[in-house]
């Protein structure tokens, strides 16, 4: 048994921390699938499975890792895996590309086969949000104040055209040009909606991405949300100062600075 | 309220200017006498001028002497020269007797008197005028904007509206409105308000309901509306008839019931712009819009049973796996999954996918499979005891009530109103085909679903008729457009409005011509807009879990509530 003492030996030794050493791991388990021989030191694996364990229990990562029980990586890396292999959705639909978002939730197209199909209908225990539709001027600090609930690290899949540019809505009086406007999205899905297949592209690549630990792009004309005592004094502001109190949250829109 | 007077009363015998041939406008002229000023030949209906301070008196004398029971619309728009509100009016038992209220009100002050205390619906009909055009309703009980936010500097649909102007909109939490009514001495209310939207799974898409509580029971919901409200009808106005309109409709009810909103436009422009359709191309339509009403349909007992179940696994996936066969079909037959852009004026975009056989063996088998998988959804659904404790004798409206606030589709036809625009005023190919409409009387949550689902019977019926008809069709007749000009330009003034039976109701189209290649005024009447109205209806006194039921059976989408 040997060749277990080896995987161990060369996975603290090696160079490369972060890389798994599925293969030869592998390659070891499948040595030590054999009854024992007489004499010969078990494995760890062998002692703790014991003898007619159900099979079941013996999972590929169990096989990957062989009798030692730790990999060496970086921790960030191994967040990075974990985060991307196993991403709880906010359930958040907005208009048209909603219904296409729950047809990749629902049969058929079945987004929960790639460890992202959990909605969870609170912001709060969220950490994706799919923007799936046209953003106006009436629901942008709303999904502000939603993608502010949600924990970090979060991360943002724009959906369709109009959370890309606004779409075919983008010359209307009350639509925002765009989710960037907003929020920093990382993924942007096009299409008038997206097809359940490029959504599921959009979300394998967001784990790809995050896999990866890429981060996030930083937004690029951000509404924020901000008190109204805090704006610059201009004429609109004074006709409603009436209206509004000072602490008051308000977004404010500068059409003809976004295009 | 009209739940007041006894309905006996009003019989057809007395009905003032309505014959066996028709409408006899000169009766009803008479009947208005001096309160009118004036009359408009509109292409769906005379419309008589009306002055402002005299609206009431006009429209009780139309609704109680001629049996007008409708106001299917109100339109608001502003000339060069004055402000117009359009009240469209109806009659439940005849959706093809139509007459219209012109009130022009000046351009300094534009007010008129409200319509409300007629016709319930006016309430949220005439707070949009006065959002998106300015026109101010006198006495009208809650007159804020409705789509907008309230902090808004000027009306979009206006003449002189800037688009560039920077706009402030609050985040501000919502107080109970009962509150101060309820104060006890320590200044404390009794009831509690809780936000339902406008993120919350339970509001099928982006509503708002204010909800006061008192214990478990619905004190008070008021909806507010206007979180996707994208400017349907400034895209549309800023588009040219033939071929820029035409995708849009798809996105105003976009649960894959975007044949049957193309549809709405299709026939409002080509009756404006005097087009024939060939008899093939109607059959088609007629196919093409009954598997979008289907796919409607299913998303909504989906989402119902996802809402009175609280769970995201069977009946919703039942649901979604049917849909997916259907919108196979549609994509077969269109091009598209969702947003289908396949109706032409005129006609539709191209011919029934080659090779037919195939396709129509497709259609045959999803048809074979359907009363199968009906008897499924009855079993999951309708047929269960713990469904039927939970839905049959809550959310309770009447038909009186339900025609008051202007409901249509399967939310009207669950009270007992036996209205369905595809018989009574018919259009496409439906009147030459055998099917039912689907009436339930008792108008509680259990009809409206159970309402869906023989509607879905009776769409597959027609679908069925539909392919035996194009089965047979002599490939030499197989006349998908007719000669449709390059450039419309109906004639300068002309005003039509139209509807349909969409997959929630009444979907109305009103459009003025200006003489030029784009609309002047365009107009959307949504059935959702005027069913959400009538929400407090059903929900007030129940408790909140049957409020999420009843919101959940009106079938809401809320691009179609905010256009």
């Amino acid at each position: 048994m040997s060749s277990n003492r080896e995987t161990t030996e060369t996975g603290t030794a090696d160079a490369q921390p972060t890389d798994m050493q599925f293969g030869e791991a592998r390659s070891a388990s499948t040595d030590s699938d054999g009854p024992a021989a007489e004499g010969v030191v078990e494995s760890t694996q062998e002692a703790r499975m014991g003898s007619g364990a159900d099979s079941r229990f013996n999972s590929k990562l169990r096989n990957a890792f062989g009798s030692s029980p730790f990999i060496l990586t970086k921790f960030d890396k191994f967040m990075n895996w974990v985060r991307g292999s196993s991403m709880f959705m906010l359930q958040f639909g907005i208009a048209c590309c909603s219904i296409e978002m729950m047809h990749t939730y629902a049969v058929k197209h079945d987004l929960d086969r790639f460890g992202a199909g959990v909605p969870r209908a609170s912001p709060r225990q969220a950490d994706v949000i799919i923007v799936p539709g046209t953003i106006v001027s009436k629901f942008a600090p709303r999904m502000k104040r939603v993608y502010d609930q949600m924990p970090e690290p979060k991360f943002v899949v724009s959906m369709g055209s109009c959370t890309v540019s606004g779409g075919p809505f983008q010359q209307g009086y009350n639509v925002i040009k765009g989710a960037e406007e907003v929020i920093p999205c990382d993924i942007h899905v096009p299409g008038c909606p997206p097809r359940p297949e490029a959504l599921i592209y959009g979300v394998a690549k967001l784990q790809e991405r995050i896999a990866e630990g890429e981060s996030a792009p930083v937004t690029v004309k951000p509404y924020e949300l901000e008190q109204f005592g805090d704006l610059q004094r201009d004429e609109l502001v004074e006709h409603l100062a009436a209206d509004i109190d000072e602490d008051t949250l308000v977004m404010r829109y500068n059409w003809a600075d976004s295009t | 309220m009209s739940l007041e007077e006894p309905t006996g009363e009003r019989t057809e015998t007395h009905l003032t200017g309505v014959t066996e041939a028709g409408l006899d406008y000169d009766a009803i002229a008479d009947l208005l006498g001096d309160r009118v000023v004036g009359r408009e030949t509109h292409l769906n209906a005379e419309a008589f001028v009306v002055r402002p301070d005299e609206v009431q008196e006009a429209l009780f004398a139309l609704r109680d002497e001629a049996g007008f029971d409708h106001c299917s619309c109100v339109t608001a728009q502003e000339y060069e020269d004055r402000f117009e509100s359009i009240y469209h009016l109806k009659r439940y038992d005849d959706p093809t007797q139509e007459v219209s209220v012109v009130v022009p009100t000046p351009r300094d002050a534009p007010a008129s008197q409200t319509a409300e205390p007629v016709y319930r619906t006016a309430d949220w009909h005439e707070r949009e005028a006065y959002d998106l055009v300015g026109v101010e309703y006198e006495g009208h009980p809650d007159l804020r904007r409705i789509l907008l936010p309230e902090t808004w500097q000027g009306h979009p649909l206006g003449l002189d509206y800037d688009q560039d102007r920077p706009q402030i909109v609050t985040l501000e939490s919502h107080a109970n409105p009962l509150a101060e009514d309820q104060a006890d001495d320590t200044g404390e209310a009794d009831t509690m308000f809780l936000n339902i939207g406008p993120h919350h799974p339970a509001t099928h898409g982006v509503l708002h309901v204010e909800t006061v509580l008192d214990g478990e029971q619905v004190a008070d919901v008021r909806s507010d509306i206007g979180y996707l409200h994208r400017c349907e009808e400034q895209m549309a106005q800023s588009g040219k008839y033939r071929h820029e309109i035409m995708p849009y409709p798809d996105r105003w009810d976009y649960v894959s019931a975007g044949l049957l909103n193309e549809w709405a436009y299709a026939r409002t422009a080509e009756d404006l712009a005097g087009l024939e359709v060939p008899e093939y191309a109607q059959v088609i339509r007629t196919m093409g819009a009954e598997f979008s009403r289907i796919a409607a349909h299913m998303l909504a007992v989906a989402t119902f049973a996802l809402d009175v179940y609280g769970e995201f696994t069977a009946t919703f996936m039942y649901g979604f796996r049917d849909r997916e066969v259907v919108m196979d079909i549609l994509e077969d037959l269109t091009g598209q999954r969702l947003m289908f852009n396949y109706f032409r004026l005129g006609g539709v975009a191209w011919d029934l996918p080659e090779p037919r056989a195939e396709f129509f063996e497709k259609i045959r088998d999803f048809l074979d499979e359907l009363p199968g998988k009906l008897d499924e959804y009855h079993d999951l659904i309708t047929s269960n005891e713990i469904f039927q404790l939970r839905c049959v004798d809550t959310g309770v409206i009447d038909a009186e009530t339900a025609k008051d606030y202007g409901c249509t589709g399967p939310v009207a036809r669950a009270s007992g109103v036996d209205y369905d625009l595809r018989r009574d005023d018919p259009y496409g190919y439906y009147d030459e085909l055998d099917w039912d409409v689907a009436v339930e009387p008792d108008g509680d949550n259990y009809a409206r679903v159970l309402t869906r689902l023989r509607e879905v019977e009776q769409s597959a019926r027609i679908i069925e008729q539909c392919v035996d008809l194009l089965e047979d069709w002599p490939e030499e007749e197989r006349e998908i457009q007719s000669n449709v000009p390059r450039t419309l330009r109906p004639d300068e003034d002309a005003e039509i409005y139209r509807a349909v039976e969409g997959a929630k109701g009444e979907l109305g189209i009103y459009i003025r011509s200006d003489g030029t290649d784009k609309p002047a005024r365009f107009k959307i009447r949504s059935p959702c807009f005027s069913n959400l109205q009538a929400l407090p209806e059903m929900a007030e006194g129940e408790y909140i879990a049957d409020l999420i039921a009843s919101l959940a059976s009106i079938d809401i989408v809320l691009g179609e509530v905010d256009r």
